[in-house]
């Protein structure tokens, strides 16, 4: 079954047609990798799905209802989870209450001003953090961790609400190699245990072969290529495009 | 490290002395708690306390009252209500003073004031100029020394009418003393003058008077004669625009306390000749009572007094005689006997009505001139505050039963 | 107005916006580099008033004389500008964002005492400026010489700063790290010369914005503050950190202004309308006006807040059982205390406890909310009037207390909608502007309000007219109020808050509406300001504008900033820390104010942190100590 939907998905920036006609779709338990050279419009075909910004046509349906014109918070509330490029946690709150806040607010428990929150929904956020392996680091605060660690936290963070979607935007940016391989694989894991379908964009091109179940790739806005791993390392066109913007197609050369 | 902990220790030890410190109590001294917005409005304050403590010298030279030593407790009041009435609490329950004096804005008088008669003690205002702190908003315990926002308007109006104006523009700081003085003009002398116009008003923020625009306005609205009640620093933006504009040419102005040395002083070579205006001519007052004070002030201080001087010394000898009178420091004694009060002050003599509990005392009216490239007040005369106040019966009908 | 009198007035305007122009152009700059919010920027162009002043008057009234003496008061005061930044602002740079608004603060205070004790009591008006003390006949009127030179002068500024601005290398410096502060850092800048010498211009130009105004204005001890409120509002106008804005803005307000008073008494459909009272206020709504419908001024841009390192806050942990031991403990002492201290004692520790709960309602807002407010006084001033007023008008005491708080809430939820939607120093001005509405009026309103002289004969009911009667009333609201405040921030509703203000990205991506939360949590703030409010009618008796007016909202910042916007108990502990000294200073000297900027200063740079913050340190390394 197809979770996401996106159709002729379109938008300009003051003429320039950052992202156009692009379609593509995504099931369930799918890890699906958005990549293409810098300013090939991954973010803003990205920032259309989460609400960031408005499309100016197309669609796009999660699990059937549009997401287009709807707010992030109201795109979470439907059941989709995000990471970002930066990692964006709550600096000033613990690892666990960072992901008891997300699970407050999903539970619909957010507005309350009598009840403990630190005391709410400990069991939970313990296992949200197992499952992403740094449930020993629950009780420090967030300011003090790895950045390998606080990319796990967002990711905890990211399931609280039982998403059935995960946008993750650059997940293994800024990681060290043996790190990003370790997320992707739990990343990976967590998808197909749970049949939670993925998009993710990835500049690592490792990372995108060993782990991604089918590619898109977009150059100035335009959907090029796309299909399984083998199938988008053979296509010409991509080739060039890697080729033409200088950098080189990590795996396909090698 | 050390001089944190020694700073935090300095701290608790300093708190605890204040919090623990008990009323210090005297036997041989008539304690007075004073209170005053003296860094709010430094110009005249500082005039004023040198006034007060030149009485207070003179009280105890001459062996005090009632056989003991006088004390004046001084505290600054912040220039605001709230901290006006911590003070006072503070001078009544923890100096164990007497009764109070003192303030200067009008909106601290008040607060004061209200607090005295909350507390059942005697306040002697002596700055605010207020009408409210005799009239609507007067009370048993509070009476007020100088002449009132009312009382110098009414002594400004007789000139004004003389002069058969037709059409009048007036200008005046955007508070209750510029308001007040406004209403009271245009009725004092629509009543004397029928006809009279008022075509043209200026109310410029306190402090703020944008002068070259206020100015401008003024003579665009083309008036045969002006009002004023700005003063301080907006009184000088306003004379020198004014000069610099020919808004006075031709046109007689009429201003509320500008020949105060305080307002009249910093204007030197810009002062408007030909103004109306009241004020105090402290070189010119050759009664000896004036020559008396002027004398023991300057030798004391080495400076010339201003009105808030006069208005200090008058002030603490208002309490000297009040205590003599009374015969004790009992806050109805003492509002007994300062009903109807008779003083002898530098500007000769004046009393407290028992009617509104309003003094007498009054002002110089007069006319500004330049002289040597110093403002001056010529053509003045004293006016007795006794005459410039309303009947009694209307005065009866603003002021609230007691 | 005929078509003459408006262009004359048009030149009016103009004349004016010169010197605001320089005095703001200064405090953009300041603020657009080292992001301090300078409070002293009026002290600055006060001292370049009196320095000025002084100075024409030992060089002699030749022209030669007048404009050295402009130019030498402009520079005397950019060297100490200079001082300023190397001897105190550089030693916080890495402390709590705002904490050098405290430091400034301070200086606001000792520079004040300074003038008072250098230059006297006195007002004094300055000489004409010689060649220019004529006028010239526009427009069939007499317009100052001096206006005119004026009027030239502010663009010329404008053009030289501009040229400063691009064609030099250090105006290229000044502009990357204005737009980038990290970036300029990256690139190598050397930011300990830069921000000095930026600072030392900013001073200049306020010192010169003062210096021309002596032909036109008498030095007047009042002069830093009143000006100060004027020049925030031209550079957030115009946009901080944008010259051209604040040109832009000094202009459009200076205009204004003038045919505000040009137009003067308005009749239309039987209602008389000043336009001449608006002047107490116009520039205000302009900046309410302005922000709400651009958020970053007229010519501004978005700015992202930076946070340093240092302020990262660390997480808020449930107190201890020790802890908590310990509040009860202080408690059952305050409630104790009646049995053995004097009357003025309680009075002092109502007092505190008011203005604790102040404190902690800003503190609300500033820390775990992250909204800097300048205009909190609002809130407090509503729920005083509202209780005064309720009362006044029939409601029993008690009623009244208690209905208060709602009004001030309700003020607090219509501003608030405004202002949570913008952020850092734009939304701490909005908060100025919509306090500074409410205070004109309050001020105005004399048959509502009462006025300038506010209400009196607001006394409580009989059985708590005692005063240990109304201390325990104070104590049960008050700390009451705190505890309910600082419980809110350990419920979800809290780390919503805190949620919003860490990453709003990352809260809007769990679903939070990270506006509405702050919305809420501005009105529950103004709600408990009004509550404070209103205690604080009753305790006085009396009520007046002052109690909504800047300086309220200013010692408000002050205590929190003093007690360490970091720390839960912070706001408690500057709030009874400012409101003894200020009680006690004030008895032991004359020059009580620079005493108190002085204590200020010292505890500033002793302890950055704040002192509840120093506090909670030493004894965190006492546990950690005993542990290890």
């Amino acid at each position: 079954m197809n979770v996401l939907n996106v159709a002729k998905l379109s938008k300009a920036f003051g003429g320039v047609q950052a992202v156009c006609d692009v379609s593509f779709s995504l099931a369930s338990g799918e890890l699906l990798a958005l990549i293409g050279p810098n300013g090939a419009g991954k973010t803003t075909c990205f920032n259309l799905l989460n609400g960031q910004i408005a499309a100016d046509s197309g669609s796009a349906e999660f699990e059937g209802r549009s997401l287009i014109g709807l707010k992030p918070r109201q795109i979470w509330r439907l059941g989709v989870g995000r990471t970002f490029q930066i990692t964006a946690t709550f600096s000033s709150m613990s690892v666990r209450e960072n992901v008891q806040t997300a699970l407050l607010n999903f539970h619909g428990r957010l507005n309350s001003l009598v009840s403990l929150a630190a005391r709410q929904y400990l069991d939970e956020a313990m296992e949200l953090l197992a499952r992403v392996g740094i449930a020993e680091q629950a009780g420090r605060p967030c300011a003090v961790l790895a950045y390998g660690d606080l990319k796990r936290v967002e990711l905890a963070i990211a399931l609280a609400n039982r998403p059935r979607l995960l946008l993750m935007d650059e997940p293994t940016a800024g990681m060290a190699p043996p790190e990003r391989v370790a997320l992707m694989q739990l990343t990976a894991e967590l998808a197909r245990a749970s049949g939670i379908a993925v998009l993710f964009t990835e500049h690592d091109m490792d990372v995108v072969f060993a782990h991604a179940d089918r590619i898109l790739v977009l150059n100035r806005g335009r959907l090029i290529a796309e299909g399984k791993p083998a199938e988008v390392r053979a296509n010409r066109e991509v080739q060039e495009v890697y080729l033409g913007s200088g950098s080189l197609f990590g795996a396909a050369h090698a | 490290m050390k001089t944190r902990r020694a700073f935090l220790l300095g701290t608790v030890a300093l708190a605890m002395t204040a919090v623990f410190s008990g009323p210090a109590t005297a036997q041989n001294t008539i304690k007075i708690g004073e209170l005053n917005s003296y860094k709010n409005f430094p110009a005249f304050l500082e005039p004023y306390k040198k006034g007060w403590e030149l009485a207070l010298e003179e009280i105890n030279k001459a062996g005090g009252v009632l056989g003991k030593k006088v004390e004046v407790i001084s505290r600054d009041d912040n220039g605001t209500p709230g901290d006006a009435v911590r003070v006072a609490e503070e001078l009544l329950s923890r100096e164990s003073v007497s009764f109070l004096m003192g303030t200067f804005a009008s909106h601290v008088g008040l607060a004061v004031s209200d607090f005295a008669k909350q507390r059942k003690t005697l306040f002697i205002a002596a700055e605010p100029l207020t009408d409210q702190i005799v009239w609507n908003k007067g009370n048993h315990y509070t009476f007020r020394l100088r002449p009132s926002t009312y009382m110098q308007v009414a002594m400004l109006v007789p000139e004004a009418a003389k002069l058969n104006k037709k059409r009048w523009a007036i200008v005046y700081p955007n508070y209750e003393y510029g308001q007040s003085a406004t209403a009271g003009f245009k009725k004092l002398l629509s009543a004397k003058q029928p006809g009279v116009e008022f075509i043209a008003e200026q109310a410029p923020a306190l402090g703020k008077i944008e002068a070259g625009a206020v100015v401008q306005a003024l003579i665009d609205a083309k008036p045969d004669a002006i009002f004023s009640s700005l003063f301080g620093g907006d009184l000088q933006k306003f004379v020198r625009e004014g000069n610099q504009r020919g808004l006075f040419k031709d046109r007689p102005v009429f201003n509320l306390l500008a020949g105060e040395p305080e307002y009249l002083d910093p204007l030197k070579d810009e002062t408007p000749a030909g103004w109306y205006v009241t004020g105090y001519p402290w070189e010119q007052i050759n009664t000896p009572e004036h020559q008396k004070f002027l004398a023991a002030y300057r030798t004391k201080w080495n400076d010339y007094p201003r009105l808030g001087s006069v208005v200090g010394y008058a002030t603490m000898m208002t309490a000297f005689e009040a205590i003599k009178k009374a015969g004790s420091t009992d806050t109805e004694k003492m509002i007994a006997a300062m009903k109807g009060l008779q003083m002898d002050s530098p500007l000769g003599k004046f009393s407290y009505r028992a009617l509104d509990h309003q003094s007498t005392m009054g002002a110089y009216v007069g006319r500004l001139a330049q002289k040597d490239g110093k403002g001056m007040m010529v053509d003045w005369k004293y006016a007795d505050g006794a005459g410039f106040l309303p009947s009694d019966a209307e005065v009866k009908a603003l002021r609230p039963a007691e | 107005m005929s078509l003459s009198a408006i262009f004359v007035q048009l030149l009016n305007g103009l004349a004016s916006a010169s010197s605001l122009f320089l005095v703001a152009a200064g405090l953009s700059l300041i603020f657009g580099v080292t992001r301090i919010v300078n409070f002293a920027h009026g002290s600055l162009y006060m001292l370049g008033v009196y320095t000025a002043y002084s100075l024409v008057k030992t060089f002699g009234g030749g022209i030669l004389g007048f404009w050295g003496a402009v130019l030498a008061a402009g520079l005397i005061v950019g060297v100490f500008g200079a001082l300023v930044e190397r001897l105190l602002l550089r030693r916080l740079y890495r402390a709590p964002e705002l904490l050098q608004l405290l430091a400034t603060f301070a200086l606001v205070l000792i520079i004040r005492d300074f003038a008072l004790w250098a230059w006297g009591p006195e007002d004094l008006l300055g000489p004409r400026a010689p060649g220019l003390d004529g006028a010239v006949g526009i427009a069939g009127r007499r317009v100052p010489e001096y206006d005119l030179l004026l009027i030239a002068l502010g663009p010329v500024v404008l053009g030289l700063l501009w040229l400063l601005l691009t064609r030099t290398r250090w105006g290229t410096l000044v502009r990357a790290a204005t737009e980038d502060r990290e970036m300029a850092g990256a690139l190598g800048v050397n930011q300990s010369w830069l921000f000095t010498s930026v600072f030392a211009l900013g001073a200049f130009l306020a010192g010169l914005g003062g210096a021309i105004q002596i032909p036109r204005e008498p030095a007047v001890l009042t002069m830093d503050l009143s000006i100060l409120a004027d020049v925030f509002v031209v550079v957030v106008v115009g946009g901080m950190g944008s010259i051209p804005g604040a040109f832009l803005a000094a202009v459009i307000i200076g205009v204004l202004k003038a045919m505000c008073i040009g137009i003067g008494n308005v009749s239309a459909f039987g209602i008389d309308f000043s336009f001449s009272k608006l002047t107490l206020v116009v520039e205000f709504i302009v900046m309410a006006v302005v922000l709400v419908i651009r958020p970053w001024g007229l010519l501004g841009r978005s700015q992202g807040i930076p946070r340093g390192a240092a302020s990262v806050e660390p997480p808020l942990h449930l107190p201890s059982p020790a802890l908590l031991k310990g509040f009860a403990a202080a408690l059952l002492a305050l409630a104790l205390l009646p049995l053995v201290s004097d009357r003025y004692t309680l009075v002092l520790l109502t007092d505190i406890l008011v203005f604790a709960l102040f404190a902690v309602s800003l503190h609300f807002i500033m820390g775990p909310a992250g909204m800097h407010s300048f205009g909190h006084a609002a809130y407090f001033g509503l729920g005083a009037y509202a209780a005064a007023l309720l009362f006044k008008h029939a409601l029993p005491m008690e009623l009244a207390l208690l209905l208060a708080p709602f009004a001030a809430g309700l003020g607090a939820l219509a501003f608030g909608w405004f202002c949570v939607r913008l952020s850092g120093v734009y939304l701490a001005m909005l908060t100025l502007a919509f306090a500074q509405i409410a205070w004109s009026v309050v001020y105005q309103w004399d048959a509502f309000t009462g006025g300038s002289n506010g209400l009196v004969g607001v006394w409580p009911a009989q059985w708590l007219a005692g005063k240990t009667a109304f201390y325990y009333l104070a104590l049960a609201l008050c700390a009451g109020g705190i505890l309910i405040l600082w419980r809110i921030l350990y419920s979800p509703f809290g780390y919503a808050l805190r949620a919003g203000r860490d990453s709003p990205l990352r809260a809007d991506a769990i679903g939070i509406d990270v506006r509405r939360q702050q919305w809420l949590g501005f009105a529950l703030a103004g709600l408990f300001a009004g509550l404070a409010g209103a205690v604080y009618a009753f305790s006085k008796g009396s009520i007046s504008p002052d109690s909504l007016s800047i300086p309220r909202s200013v010692d408000g910042l002050v205590m929190v900033l003093m007690g360490g916007i970091q720390t839960l108990t912070g706001a408690v502990a500057g709030a009874a820390v400012f409101t003894w000294l200020q009680d006690t200073i004030s008895r032991q000297t004359e020059f009580w104010r620079a005493l108190l900027g002085g204590i200020i200063l010292f505890l500033v740079l002793v302890f950055p942190q704040g002192i509840a913050g120093f506090l909670r340190e030493r004894w965190e390394a006492r546990a950690g100590g005993s542990k290890g």
